[in-house]
């Protein structure tokens, strides 16, 4: 009998615990490109404390191991490329609080978005948190870890701003707190004690995120969605800057995209507006688009589409449809506001270069400080030719973030090492001195983020 | 080229111009719209070229069917006067392309329903009323190969049209019908109305989807329960091109044991939904439409209206909601039919 597989059935029972090619299949990959590599085992712990014990184990054996939220980055972030342990958190699930007055919720690290979303309609319909574009079953700590952006992301940014506190299983197994939750305070900040902040946009490298506290934010009784267009895509950052100024939204993305035909070669916005009455919402729309867009609307260069109730949040998977074999891949950037006409008109030629429908879109982050801009790749999953068109794409974009000034979101390893590349040597020398210091046997996610 | 048969003499010689007159979002005397008329007739700017909300009524209100509507937008067109935003135009024209794959052309031989763009909503000929019913453009992804292409009317696009429309023709042709059902009043009012106006010539008989759903009413006759309900009816602006299909709403409502709610704006007055309006270029167009709605559903609701019929899937879209909000259930025409003869569309308590 392996020793690993039978410790880790002792730590957390055997029905949790896989070594069956057939289960670790499942883990092999993500949905993107990147290629597949399968873990040596699949575990689902239940507490922090089997974690602890899972990475004292690690340790022990010098055996890799790879924490897994949602499974959705699509970047290969959660791809086991070393082998060992997949650390499969969605068994601790648990809302452990929600502070009403202070406006947070306390979740354990495989809560996802969408059980926080209908937990807080059911009993806190006037709290709302940053729900992103991903699949409701993303959680809500690896969307943290990764810098994630949600639907309220125009006014108060990163999800990763969000947080309040963290508790964490280090590498070596102990468990360390950050924020007024470290004090036996609630967990209702993370300032302003000393900032030590080695945890997010880490891609699991330095620890196991176990719980998080996340801010919530008032939920209107009233959201919907309006659209307007414009044909300029010069047009656009003016456009989302005077929007946020007016500080009237809650998300604004524009997009354009090759299929289907109508969205070709034009920007087209969605803009999201919250209210709690009709008096309210008029206003507000008053205010969006009549003051702020009506100047667009009679020169006749941009057009209003209609307002509807209901939320509405980007679909990019949809781009899948659009090739046979259902796969897709984005790179997602952060950027400078005033680039998205370059990165369309340059995300178009490369997607045009590898015959892959283009799909473009920048999302505002907090008053337009920033952008999430994605550039989106079809492929068929049954054609290695088109994946590996795809990946091209994708590297080329990679470069092209760079060229543009911005940086990359969630990257994967092609991205990783440009961005190293690029790095302040002090700070990749500091990166490399926290690593070794935290994971001394460099069994946290190898392969990511390894400075030479 | 096709060329529209319009006949300056008909509006010089006209006692009316209830063409302008008549209008429900420009306030024009008889003098003014006989010399605006004119002017739009003999290729001049005109007012009316920027104010008009291309709801269609012009086309029903005028006397000697002289297709006034048909000539402000084509005349839009030619002296670049766009309704729309130019983006709204470019999206609107985009939207009619089709782009995943050719249909599958199954021969009928006879008489068909179709479906047009709105194959996504073959949830609404279920039932009885269907049954035995040949179907055509039931595939939402090939839908664009029978969009008839009247809805760049309110673009000011009618060049699109004469361009794409010969070839949807040919495509509904192939399915070898003799008769075909519309699913909507747009593509009767186009193949019976605008194709004439223009010299398109279709080689298919037309029939409107209201004669159609009462006479299966007819035939089904001994299954009818009245359904009891007081009605309001959401005219679309492309009714206009069918007024003599028009009485068919009365008919059905009789023989279903409707109440046709007395209103203000009904039948010739009806008003637009308001999703047009929205859009458009001149200054306050979004409030001009939100008024325009909230008119509508007041008298829909000061008539004592219960429910609201569509037979427009985009009236629905713009209007379905508010009505609900109102406190008015909005139902599909083919929905309401259901319920008279026993059965329940989806979604109906």
């Amino acid at each position: 009998m392996d020793s690993v597989y039978q410790a880790l059935v002792d730590i957390v029972g055997q029905e949790h615990v896989s070594n069956r090619p057939e289960e670790l299949f499942i883990y092999s990959y993500d949905l993107g490109t990147t290629e597949p590599h399968r873990p040596d085992y699949a575990v689902t712990p239940r507490t922090t404390e089997e974690i602890q014990e899972i990475v004292r184990l690690a340790n022990r054996e010098k055996v890799p191991v790879v924490p897994l939220g949602g499974g959705l980055s699509l970047a290969g972030l959660a791809v086991p490329f070393k082998g060992g342990i997949t650390l499969d958190l969605k068994r601790m699930d648990s809302i452990l609080e929600v502070n009403e007055k202070a406006r947070y919720a306390l979740v354990e690290c495989g809560v996802s978005q969408g059980q926080l979303t209908s937990y807080l309609e059911r009993n806190y319909p006037h709290l709302t948190h940053s729900e992103p574009g991903a699949p409701p079953t993303a959680t809500i700590a690896g969307n943290v870890a990764i810098h994630g952006q949600g639907d309220i992301a125009q006014p108060y940014g990163f999800n990763s701003d969000m947080v309040n506190g963290l508790e964490i299983v280090l590498p070596t197994g102990e468990v360390c707190k950050f924020g007024s939750c470290s004090i036996g305070s609630g967990w209702f900040t993370l300032h302003p004690l000393p900032d030590v902040g080695l945890f997010l946009g880490w891609s699991g490298t330095t620890g196991i995120i176990t719980k998080v506290s996340i801010r919530l934010f008032p939920g209107r009784r009233i959201r919907g969605v309006g659209q307007f267009v414009v044909e300029d895509e010069e047009l656009v950052p003016e456009i989302m800057y005077k929007l946020s100024h007016t500080q009237m939204t809650e998300d604004i993305i524009a997009f354009s995209q090759a299929i289907p035909p109508f969205a070709s070669g034009l920007q087209h916005f969605t803009i999201n507006i919250a209210a709690d009455s009709e008096k309210e919402l008029e206003f507000k729309q008053e205010m969006v688009w009549d003051d702020t867009l009506g100047e667009y609307i009679r020169s006749g260069a941009g057009g209003f589409l209609g307002f509807r109730s209901g939320l509405q949040r980007p679909q990019v998977s949809k781009t899948s449809d659009w090739r046979k074999g259902g796969g897709f891949e984005y790179v997602g950037s952060i950027m400078p506001v005033d680039t998205y006409p370059e990165c369309y008109r340059r995300g178009r030629e490369i997607s045009e270069r590898h015959e892959i429908p283009y799909t473009v879109l920048g999302r505002c982050v907090g008053t337009a400080h920033a952008m999430m801009f994605s550039w989106t790749y079809a492929f068929n999953r049954a054609d290695p030719e088109t994946m590996k068109q795809a990946r091209e794409a994708l590297h080329e974009t990679d470069d092209l973030v760079l060229e543009l000034g911005g940086t990359i979101w969630k990257p994967g390893l092609y991205g990783q090492k440009l961005v190293m590349e690029r790095l302040d040597p002090n700070t990749l020398n500091l990166m490399k001195k926290i690593k070794q210091m935290l994971d001394p046997n460099g069994i946290m996610n190898p392969g990511n983020w390894e400075v030479s | 080229m096709y060329e529209l048969k319009f006949d300056e003499s008909e509006c010089l010689s006209c006692a009316t111009q209830d063409c302008l007159t008549r209008c429900q979002y420009m306030d024009i005397d008889r003098d003014t719209a006989k010399a605006e008329i004119l002017k739009i007739a003999r290729g001049e700017d005109s007012f009316a070229l920027h104010d008009c909300v291309t709801c269609y009524a012009c086309e029903e209100y005028c006397p000697v069917n002289n297709h006034p509507f048909y000539l402000i937008v084509e005349k839009q067109e030619e002296l670049d006067v766009p309704p729309l935003p130019r983006p709204l135009i470019r999206r609107g024209i985009q939207t009619g392309i089709p782009f995943r794959g050719e249909p599958v052309i199954e021969e009928v031989n006879g008489r068909a329903l179709d479906m047009g763009a709105f194959a996504d909503l073959m949830y609404l000929i279920q039932g009885k009323l269907f049954d035995d019913l040949p179907v055509i453009s039931t595939d939402p992804r090939k839908m664009f190969h029978y969009f008839c292409q009247l809805m760049y009317l309110h673009y000011a696009r009618t060049s699109v049209i004469k361009e794409r429309l010969p070839g949807i023709l040919q495509t509904i042709a192939r399915h070898n019908v003799t008769e075909v059902i519309c699913f909507h009043d747009e593509c009767y009012g186009t193949y019976t109305s605008y194709c004439p106006a223009v010299g398109i010539d279709v080689p298919f008989k037309s029939i409107h989807f209201f004669e159609f759903l009462y006479n299966r009413l007819n035939e089904l006759r001994d299954e009818i329960t009245p359904v009891n309900l007081k009605v309001a009816y959401q005219r679309p602006c492309s009714s206009r091109l069918s007024s003599d299909k028009h009485h068919f709403v009365r008919d059905i409502f009789d023989l279903i044991g409707a109440e046709y709610v007395e209103r203000e704006y009904v039948d010739e007055n009806a008003l637009c939904c308001g999703g047009t309006i929205q859009g458009q270029r001149r200054e306050g167009s979004r409030k001009r439409a939100a008024d325009v709605q909230r008119r509508n559903i007041e008298d829909m609701k000061n008539a004592g209206a219960e429910v609201c019929v569509f037979n427009c899937p985009a009236c629905y879209t713009t209007l379905g909601r508010l009505v609900a909000q109102n406190g008015i259930r909005p139902i599909f025409m083919s929905d309401l039919c259901r319920l008279a003869i026993g059965e329940k569309p989806a979604g109906w308590r």
